[in-house]
């Protein structure tokens, strides 16, 4: 009873968060702590298969493929704050609340009789896992068929949801190379590689530019979106860096000699 | 150990994710409250089945999950479908039935 009296409120501040929360990633974390608690919970209540299942199927798989989704929607799609109903927001949360409240006064005025519990049961089957695959595979077993023509079917549907026509034939490498050499011919573009980012001694990373043999900078070395950012970095400092390692290293040579 | 305070949880969350679904318009937010409302049940389910002493009620919950699961996946890739025609996640933005 301590971890139900420790996480009950944790989930409700949690799933209230949640419904508040403007960015979506903050809700999918909020419900991956009341994901993770309910597990805890059905730890508690004698379900230990269902506690595993919970953490594998729905923090594991579930809430990992809301992430993948909102990564590919963007990350910042918030919520619009205009109301295509007046009042539907005000609306919502009384009848939410009214809601809530008949339910809870109901469940809390029902007598529910003496707590079973589960030991019994679980002594008679052998354990957990054993009583649920011994219910699973007599009385439930054409729902359990069932289930795996509905995950075919939500394969099939996902795969064809996602399906995209392809509506130009893919460029083959023969495409890329003519194209390559037109662009040559008719505007004098560069058929080869571009260069690649410039080295020093202390930095090589991508938004170092590369020098041309006259000490001048490579404008195509840098990509075109770090420029329009302006996160280029200024190459003169490590150049005037790089001169004076070299005059040391030479005057260390000198004395050695 | 009592089984009303995990009921009176089960029913706050199905509430709060109730009231998501309606307050909120970011597809992707909505049906994360459908999945809050599905895990609610499903602490409902794991109760009554330690108040009952048998594992129907596991049973159940675990149908839930499959169905669940299945149903993420199916209602994630109408998401992205709807998103890549229409660059917009809103549920308001999908309204060409209406006209």
């Amino acid at each position: 009873m301590i971890a139900f009296w420790v996480l009950a409120p944790i989930m409700v501040v949690s799933a209230i968060a949640m419904v508040m929360a403007r960015k979506a990633v903050h809700c999918a974390l909020l419900l991956a702590v009341i994901m993770i608690s309910l597990a805890v919970l059905y730890a508690v209540q004698n379900a230990p298969f269902l506690f595993a299942v919970q953490i594998v199927v729905y923090t594991g798989a579930v809430l990992m493929l809301f992430l993948f989704v909102l990564m590919l929607v963007g990350v910042d799609s918030s919520d619009s704050l205009v109301e295509t109903l007046r009042g539907q927001r005000v609306t919502a949360v009384v009848l939410g609340l009214l809601f809530g409240l008949l339910v809870v006064v109901a469940i809390s005025q029902a007598t529910l009789g003496s707590v079973v519990g589960l030991a019994d049961a679980s002594e008679q089957a052998g354990g957990n896992v054993k009583g649920i695959a011994a219910l699973l595979f007599s009385r439930y077993v054409f729902a359990f068929e069932v289930t795996s023509a509905l995950l075919i079917t939500a394969a099939l549907g996902a795969m064809v949801l996602a399906h995209r026509e392809r509506l130009t034939p893919k460029p083959t490498q023969r495409d890329m190379v003519t194209q390559r050499m037109h662009d040559y011919a008719t505007s004098g573009i560069h058929p080869g590689a571009l260069p690649g980012p410039g080295s020093f001694a202390r930095h090589n990373s991508v938004d170092t530019p590369a020098l041309l043999p006259d000490g001048t900078v490579s404008e195509l070395s840098i990509s075109r979106v770090m420029r329009a950012r302006g996160t280029v970095r200024d190459v003169s400092r490590d150049r005037a860096g790089e001169r004076e390692i070299e005059t040391e290293s030479r005057q260390i040579e000198e004395g050695n000699t | 150990m009592s089984t009303t305070p995990f009921l009176v949880l089960s029913a706050m969350l199905f509430g709060v994710g109730a009231v998501g679904v309606l307050v909120r318009r970011n597809a992707i937010v909505v049906f994360m409250c459908v999945e809050l409302m599905l895990n609610a049940a499903n602490l409902a389910f794991v109760t009554f089945s330690r108040q009952h002493g048998n594992f129907d009620g596991q049973i159940a919950a675990f149908f839930v999950m499959v169905v669940a699961a299945a149903e993420v996946v199916v209602g994630l890739a109408i998401i992205m479908t709807i998103f890549r025609t229409r660059r917009s996640a809103s549920v308001d933005d999908a309204s060409l039935l209406k006209y």
